[in-house]
């Protein structure tokens, strides 16, 4: 980074942290819902829908409300009952969980604009940060460190799906569907509950992902405020190699690489600003180059996945 | 003896009933579907108190009802069709290519590029030359999907979508940077393009070549997936690719090669919008016919000939948008919640195929 004037380096590495940080949160939660429901064996094309009527939802109640928290949750309750809708049709005969997770997505997409509408220009409560960077000097690095309770939460969240999904009956019980439809069937599993349930919460998930969108960072509502965390969201689990935790560090990494343009914008550096913009799928895409295999399926994967069979 | 002879005898003279009823299978279930996805927007207006017979009058009117409002859908048909088979064409091999949009992007800006150094020469030259490069642009762009899939195994429904993402940042960066008119204030854009180089309009209908281009390739493509023997090879890698690749079928070529003709189509599309509709390259180019592309190769079935009346329609509902908003002030995004409602009708009829007995013949006598 040698075409950098001195000291502007830390600036960009202080922008970047706060920036992943801040960036990171609606990755961590779609991550880890899409985590959820491909460890049942489906794979949700629709959470980008999800998503963004999560950010919509979330933005309206919280504005009618008052209050930023009954925002979360309506994006909660309006996910999961895309999550049931994506999970319901899927269990029909010869439905295909990719395609119908573009109709979702398409859907999802629609109606949060069209119910949005009204809600682009009135300002709705925001959700509450935690100051972390009290103990320091910096302004900078004070706002790097102001951090949203929804972060901390999903990182918990990480967690406690982490050990519910390697050491609980409810985790067992998923990971088997998820691996051999015919081992659940002949232990007598309840597939097609088990793959709603999953697919229904992983969209509860995105709902709060994109609650967070609108109501934190960028903290309004508009047509453009996602730009594809949702369908990034496979792409992190895939290199997360379906592990919780795995999702925390992949959606660091790429709310890093998505802060890239705006921290260098910071500093005055506005040449190419507009390619920063593809740092994250460029991200995605060599990660996927980098882990596909044409001739063995991934490691980690449920053996019931259709996308890496 | 006389058994042979009463088996031909009942080969020879099949039972029209029962051909009739296995092939109108084909169309009746879309074809329901589709009606009740609009019946479920017609629900989903009602329940708001709005009217869904006014709704339904003004797509007529807006959409199909007059010789201004054909013209309007036919020039938006144009991208559809093109869009449409850029998904049919690799869903014949069994991918999910949905990235369409980057191509068309893509596309366009190759187009609005060349344009700037074609212009001045040789009119019919430049032309084709510009032509030709949205065209390359947009097969490189999906043909790399193919690429990835078959050398590095990439599921090709992601990787086409981050492609689409990134080819918006491209376009971006370009028309804002390198390409940019230093005229074009508002809108950052390619230089307009030289007079000599845009598409006119087809003497009748009163729409630009494009939409003729676009019914073009839909047959050259039926022709293709139906009567050569490429397209049989690639139902056969589609349906199954071990067995295909046992019988020693160039899986490989077919991928790539059907990929790229998929994009080339699609960057075929961009070229026309900025020929024939904007005049430069620019934002407009992703207007999300890339998207509404995916629902019209799906509602067809893939069927390369039944996109042509299905882009018709889709066509249709987006060009009444202006006259919904105006006179029953519905917001522009009630196009895609239609389009939400049918896309999910038509998915979940897949379910139906082969189960109704009304169209299995071999089914009738066990009565």
């Amino acid at each position: 980074m040698s075409f950098l004037p001195d000291g502007h380096l830390s600036s960009v590495a202080i922008a970047m942290l706060g920036g992943a940080v801040r960036v990171s949160t609606p990755f961590l939660f779609v991550s880890l819902g899409e985590c959820l429901t491909e460890k049942s064996g489906r794979i949700n094309l629709g959470l980008e829908g999800t998503l963004i009527f999560g950010a919509m939802s979330g933005y309206a109640v919280a504005f009618m409300t008052g209050s930023a928290w009954a925002g979360v949750g309506a994006a909660a309750l309006a996910g999961a009952a895309f999550g049931l809708v994506h999970g319901l049709l899927c269990s029909l005969p010869r439905v295909n969980d990719i395609a119908i997770g573009i109709a979702l997505m398409l859907f999802g997409m629609g109606l949060a604009f069209y119910f949005g509408k009204g809600f682009i220009q009135p300002v709705a409560p925001t959700l509450p940060s935690i100051n972390l960077g009290w103990w320091s000097d910096s302004p900078q690095l004070r706002s790097a460190l102001r951090i949203n309770a929804l972060f901390l939460l999903g990182i918990v969240l990480a967690l406690g799906m982490a050990w519910m999904v390697r050491a609980t009956r409810i985790g067992l019980i998923i990971r088997t569907v998820g691996d051999s439809s015919d081992a659940a069937r002949a232990l007598g599993f309840r597939l097609v509950l088990v793959r709603v349930a999953s697919t229904s919460a992983g969209g509860a998930l995105s709902g709060i992902a994109g609650a967070y969108l609108s109501l934190y960072y960028p903290g309004s509502w508009n047509e453009g405020i996602s730009s594809g965390q949702g369908l990034m969201a496979v792409a992190l689990v895939i290199f997360a190699r379906w592990n919780p935790v795995g999702c925390v560090w992949a959606a660091l990494l790429f709310g890093a690489a998505g802060a890239l343009g705006p921290a260098l914008q910071s500093v005055g550096i506005t040449q190419g600003y507009y390619l920063f913009f593809a740092a994250p799928y460029l991200l995605t895409l060599g990660v996927l180059i980098a882990t596909s295999s044409p001739n063995r399926s991934m490691s980690g994967a449920p053996g019931e996945l259709s996308i890496t069979r | 003896m006389a058994q042979v002879e009463s088996m031909a005898h009942s080969m020879a003279r099949p039972d029209w009933r029962a051909r009739f009823a296995r092939q109108s299978e084909a169309i009746i279930i879309p074809l329901s579907a589709l009606v009740l996805g609009l019946a479920g927007f017609a629900l989903f207006l009602f329940v708001q108190g709005k009217s869904p017979v006014q709704f339904f009058q003004l797509v007529w009117l807006g959409g199909f009802g007059t010789g201004f409002s054909w013209q309007n859908t036919l020039s938006r048909a144009a991208p559809l069709l093109l869009a449409g088979l850029c998904v049919a064409i690799p869903a014949r091999l069994g991918l999910v290519v949905i990235g369409g949009e980057g191509a068309i992007v893509m596309g366009g800006v190759a187009a609005g590029a060349a344009a700037i150094v074609l212009s001045g020469l040789w009119a019919p030259f430049g032309i084709v030359a510009m032509a030709a490069a949205g065209a390359l642009a947009g097969a490189l762009w999906i043909g790399a999907v193919g690429a990835l899939r078959h050398w590095r195994g990439v599921n090709e429904t992601i990787s086409s979508l981050l492609l689409a993402y990134i080819a918006i940042a491209l376009m971006n960066h370009l028309v804002e940077g390198p390409l940019r008119d230093p005229a074009s204030l508002n809108k950052p854009s390619t230089p307009t393009i030289d007079a000599a180089l845009a598409v006119g309009k087809m003497p009748w209908p009163n729409v630009h070549w494009g939409r003729l281009t676009g019914v073009f390739a839909c047959i050259l493509t039926w022709i293709l997936l139906e009567r050569t023997a490429w397209g049989f090879a690639a139902r056969m890698a589609g349906s199954n690719l071990r067995a295909a690749q046992v019988q020693g079928l160039p899986v490989g070529a077919l991928i790539l090669g059907f990929t790229a003709f998929a994009g080339c189509l699609a960057g075929l599309a961009g070229y026309f919008e900025v020929a024939a509709v904007h005049g430069s390259a620019n934002a407009s180019l992703a207007a999300g016919y890339g998207y509404s592309g995916i629902l019209v190769a799906f509602l067809a079935r893939h069927n390369p000939l039944a996109i042509i009346p299905v882009a018709l329609l889709l066509a249709g509902f987006e060009a009444s948008s202006g006259l919904l908003q105006r006179r029953m002030g519905l917001p522009d995004a009630s196009v895609l919640v239609l389009q939400g409602f049918v896309f999910v009708a038509i998915l979940a009829s897949e379910a139906v195929y082969g189960r109704l007995r009304l169209f299995s013949p071999e089914r009738w006598s066990r009565a």
